[in-house]
């Protein structure tokens, strides 16, 4: 599969411990930075019921969604036990500070739009 | 002479019945106890705090060696009988020396089960049984890292959180699919599961260990399937045996233990025995309320007076996991023959299920939220008929009433009978008489006296209670020793106070100098943290947005659809044409489809998508209306009613008086929501005495009340104090609401925070202390000279664009 990378802007862009959204045609993806500046990019609808996980709060390497407090992993947008689901997450190229975003997520789930 | 009682076992049930013997004789016996461990006699069910860090060996001494000494009792320690001759009525000890006896008791309670696993025999795979036990786990997580327990029932989970609190990452294997399946259903099990996780244990299950690998110690895990799991210690939980061997070896009737009648007496008449290592009516038992009860018994009957029987016991199982309440007691899967009630609020993580069988509780699992347990449990045990109060008996205790009642009725509304200790199977009627015959002012005098709360000690709460209860306004109750969340041991007490006497000016800095468990918290403890340093900091530009939940980030409320609402201020719920055309207008611009009264007198719009935020704000901005905090921990609304201008029976400017408190309150953060409100008159059509801080209007002057509560739980307002000026009004106002925020816990509404620390406590700081009345409201006054600021102009102008912009649009 060929990927395209879609330039989304710059790390300084996105506050530490805080994510982004990018409007994209199948649906809006969120883009968070952690405190060690690692960024991930997942779908922004929560499994449980499509919470916008870029409105919630980042800590470690997941984020609690803002409407019931599920917690996201940010590497597999999958949901931490025993909560069960995921979002579909998003591969990330870093260039400097440049943020790279591929619009074709990653294998594993189904939650794509 | 007097006869000689030999016992054999220097554990819990055996020296209970010696304590219990010494109660009724001190002369009945010259008393030798033998005890294999190297110690005093200690509470073994504290081992589990031991292990966390929460306590030390000196503090779970039930019985140091001067007791023996002062008790006249001979205490071989470290000495370990090995037969007994029946006919010669000696015992023989490990080191060949033999002793006389008369009467014997047995109480050699159990052993812990390892699994004859391959390499089970390996250095570092252990049980979790005594102190030497939590040495070798102590030592252990000195030096590694890895941690495997197999069993996840209630030992192997206090295991567990106990090397996790030792630092150690933590792994527990569990055969079934359900964590303490023996004493929880399968949705308490999901909970619990969920908040062992939350702190960082990772919990394998169905998972069957197949084998343990290593050289010399063990290295890794095998299970069935083939994971293997990373180990440098493996602790076996997986059951305890009966330890029967020393009487089986010397022909003393045994089946799974060792067989007794109802006065604890062995198929040989003079010998006894009381503990884990007895069978009695075919049930074995595994906690200490049972061994207790037989002890009572046991010395009864040595002490000669015989007329005490055992009958058996029903038991109920708490976990001492600091943070996680659960309780379990009898039948709680139910059958053909039963009916469940349950209640389930997963906002708060509470769940309570009861089995019911004929209108009367059978058993009851409960998650969360455990204060009515014993309740349950009584209930349970009395067999009384619930059908009065059926509809509401998953409330709990307090709200067979009415609504809303605190603690306090609680108390008042136990019968005498309640048993509040399981463990000691104390009643609320033992701990009453002694507070009140012994003059007891604290737990630990309790604790002393009546031993409740002194074994588990997960009735500390109910104790404490009954003692606010009974002694009145001397008691100040102990603060909640709970930890903030699962990332850190600290209290909402200590993080506070370590804030202010260290200076830490941020979340990062708190973090930090506190050695959080977690790299930057969590939803539920950085916004905690955010605003304790912005309280105790107003001028340091401390505030961290991204500590903060959404709402209070983007200054408006978010809703199921990801959509925002948008309320701005009605100063004392008054408007004007001016401000009602401007909201029309945005209704029509934004094309709001819900326009909402709100219950705190002002107007709502709803459906508003984050990137309209700033631009609506704009447009209610050239109108006048500012933010009204509808979406924060911090000053809601101040309610009032027309008052002396109109109304025929009002009193004073109730109406000005809301306003000016408003103006002078609004843009706090405060640890909850704050409500205010101001009535004319005494008929209170502001509904005053249900606000946070409520003023009635008298002739006189203003009565002041605080405390109030709508919401979830109601709660009527104290009154604090009545004054005679509009300006005392303000400046009691401005100091409540800072000591307030000054001591209340993040998340604690002025209710609750009032029923902890008492109304005694505020008035003595507030009415009865002019200084530090005004000391306060300076401290208020100045917090707010950064506060007041709208933050919809600030944004409407631009600040934290990021906050309401997409990054980018790929669709453009
Ligand atoms: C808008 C409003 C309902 C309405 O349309 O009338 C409302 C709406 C919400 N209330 Fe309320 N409450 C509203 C007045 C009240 C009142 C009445 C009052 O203030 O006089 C009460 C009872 C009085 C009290 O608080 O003591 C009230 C007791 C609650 C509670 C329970 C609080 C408690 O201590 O038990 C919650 C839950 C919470 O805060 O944790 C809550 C929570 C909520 C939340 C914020 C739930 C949420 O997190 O999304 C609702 C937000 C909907 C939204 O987006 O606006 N709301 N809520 C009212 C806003 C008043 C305002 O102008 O600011
Ligand atoms: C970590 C942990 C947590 C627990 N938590 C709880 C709880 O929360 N609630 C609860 O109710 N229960 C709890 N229990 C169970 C409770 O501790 C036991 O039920 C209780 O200690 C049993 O008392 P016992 O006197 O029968 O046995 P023990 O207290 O084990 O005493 C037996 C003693 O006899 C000695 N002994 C054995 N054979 C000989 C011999 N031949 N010669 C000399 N001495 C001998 C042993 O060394 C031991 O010291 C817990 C247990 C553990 C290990
Ligand atoms: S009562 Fe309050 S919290 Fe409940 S639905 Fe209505 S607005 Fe929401
Ligand atoms: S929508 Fe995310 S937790 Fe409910």
């Amino acid at each position: 599969m060929s990927e395209e990378w879609v330039e989304v802007g710059s790390l300084s862009d996105i506050p530490k411990l805080g994510a982004r959204v990018v409007n994209a045609p199948d649906g809006d993806i969120a883009v968070f930075r952690t405190a060690s500046d690692d960024v991930f990019a997942l779908r922004d609808e929560c499994p449980h019921k499509k919470g916008p996980l870029s409105q919630g709060i980042v800590h470690g390497d997941r984020v609690s969604c803002p409407l019931h407090d599920w917690k996201i992993m940010l590497d597999s947008g999958n949901a931490v036990a025993p909560d069960e689901g995921c979002a579909a997450s998003y591969p990330i190229k870093m260039d400097g500070e440049t943020i790279f975003l591929s619009l074709t997520p990653n294998e594993g789930c189904p939650n794509k739009g | 002479m007097k006869e000689r009682l030999i016992v054999i076992g220097n554990g819990m049930a055996g020296m209970r019945t010696v304590e219990e013997i010494l109660k009724l004789d001190t002369e009945a016996y010259d008393i030798t106890v033998f005890g294999a461990e190297p110690h005093g006699n200690y509470n073994r069910i504290m081992l589990s705090p031991v292990l966390a860090g929460d306590k030390t060996i000196d503090e779970i001494m039930i019985n140091d060696e001067q007791w023996y000494v002062d008790n006249n009792i001979t205490l071989h320690k470290g000495k370990t009988v090995v037969d007994i001759n029946r006919k010669a009525r000696k015992v023989i000890i490990d080191d060949g020396s033999e002793y006389e006896y008369d009467r014997l008791l047995i109480a050699t309670g159990s052993t812990p089960f390892i699994i004859p696993l391959p390499g089970h025999d390996l250095e570092g795979v252990i049980a979790f049984r005594d102190i030497h036990d939590v040495d070798m786990m102590i030592e252990a997580a000195k030096n590694h890292k890895h941690a495997v327990v197999i069993g996840g029932g209630l030992l192997g989970l206090e295991a567990a959180n106990g090397l996790m609190q030792q630092g150690m990452k933590v792994t527990v294997l569990h055969l079934v699919d359900t964590l303490m399946e023996r004493q929880m259903d399968s949705v308490a099990g999901k909970m619990l599961r969920k908040s062992l996780e939350e702190r960082g244990m990772e919990i394998l299950m169905p998972a069957s260990t197949k084998e343990i690998i290593g050289t010399d110690r063990v290295e890794k895990v095998v299970l069935e399937d083939g994971r293997e799991i990373e180990a440098n210690i493996v602790v076996m939980a997986v059951g305890i045996r009966p330890n029967i061997e020393l009487a089986a070896k010397v022909g003393i009737h045994c089946e799974r233990g060792i067989v007794v009648n109802d006065t604890m007496q062995t198929f040989d008449p003079r010998v006894y025995s009381v503990g884990e290592c007895v069978q009695h009516r075919g049930e074995t038992y595994g906690l200490v309320a049972p061994l207790f009860e037989m002890a009572k018994v046991c010395a009864n009957h040595l002490a000669q007076h015989g007329i005490a029987l055992y009958e058996g016991s029903v038991t109920s199982t708490k976990l001492k996991v600091t943070g996680i309440d659960l309780f379990s007691a009898g039948d709680f899967t139910g059958d053909e023959n039963t009916e469940e009630l349950v209640f389930q609020d997963a906002s708060r993580g509470v769940y309570r299920k009861l089995v019911i069988e004929d209108n009367k509780v059978k058993g009851a699992v409960m998650y969360g939220d455990t204060i009515d347990g014993s309740w349950y449990f009584d209930l349970m045990r009395e067999e009384t008929d619930i059908g009065d109060f059926r509809e509401k008996i998953l409330f709990g205790q307090a709200h067979l009433g009415d609504s809303g009642h605190g603690d306090e009725n609680r108390i008042e509304m136990m019968s005498d009978s309640t048993e509040i200790c399981g463990c000691n199977g104390i009643s609320k009627g033992d701990i009453v008489n002694s507070i009140n015959i012994n003059k007891l002012l604290t737990l630990d005098e309790v604790r002393a006296h009546t031993k409740a709360s002194s074994s588990c000690g997960s009735c500390t709460g109910l104790v404490e209670s009954i003692l606010a209860h009974t002694v009145g306004g001397d008691y100040s109750v102990a603060p909640h020793l709970k930890p903030m969340c699962g990332c850190t041991e600290h209290t909402h007490d200590e993080a506070r106070k370590a804030i202010k006497d260290h200076e830490l000016k941020s979340v990062r800095a708190a973090l930090d100098f506190l050695e959080w468990n977690t790299p930057d918290g969590c939803g539920k403890c950085r916004p905690a943290l955010n605003y304790y340093v912005m309280c105790q900091y107003p001028d340091a530009e401390s505030d961290d947005s991204q500590s903060r939940f959404i709402n209070e980030r983007a200054h408006a409320n978010i809703q199921k659809d990801a959509t925002y609402s948008v309320i701005p201020r009605m100063w004392g719920g008054g408007t004007t044409p001016t401000e009602l055309r401007a909201i029309a207008d945005a209704a029509d611009k934004y094309k709001i489809k819900t326009v909402h009264v709100t219950g705190g007198q002002r107007i709502g719009l709803y459906g508003l998508t984050k990137q309209e935020l700033p631009e609506i704000w704009d447009d209610l901005n050239k109108a006048g209306l500012v933010s009204g905090h509808a979406y924060g921990k911090a000053l809601r609304t101040v309610k009032t009613c027309v008052g002396k201008e109109w109304c025929r029976f009002g009193t004073q400017d109730s109406t000005q008086l809301g306003v000016d408190l408003e103006k002078m309150t609004w843009g706090s953060w405060t640890p909850h929501k704050y409500k205010m409100a101001a009535s004319g008159c005494p008929r209170n059509c502001a509904e005053a005495t249900i606000k946070d801080f409520g003023v009635v209007c008298v002739d006189s002057g203003y009565e002041l009340h605080v405390g109030g509560n709508g919401g979830i739980k109601v709660r009527v307002t104290d009154l604090l104090t009545t004054v005679k000026t509009s300006e005392e009004v303000l400046e009691y106002g401005a100091a409540f609401m800072q000591i307030y925020r000054e001591e209340a816990h993040y998340l604690e509404r002025t209710a609750p925070w009032i029923e902890r620390v008492g109304l005694a406590y505020v008035k003595e700081h507030i009415v009865d202390d002019d200084d530090n009345r005004k000391a306060l409201a300076e401290r208020f006054h100045f917090s707010q000279s950064f506060a007041q600021d709208d933050p919809w102009e600030a944004r409407a102008k631009g600040a934290e664009k990021h906050e309401f912009e997409a990054m980018k649009n790929i669709n453009a």
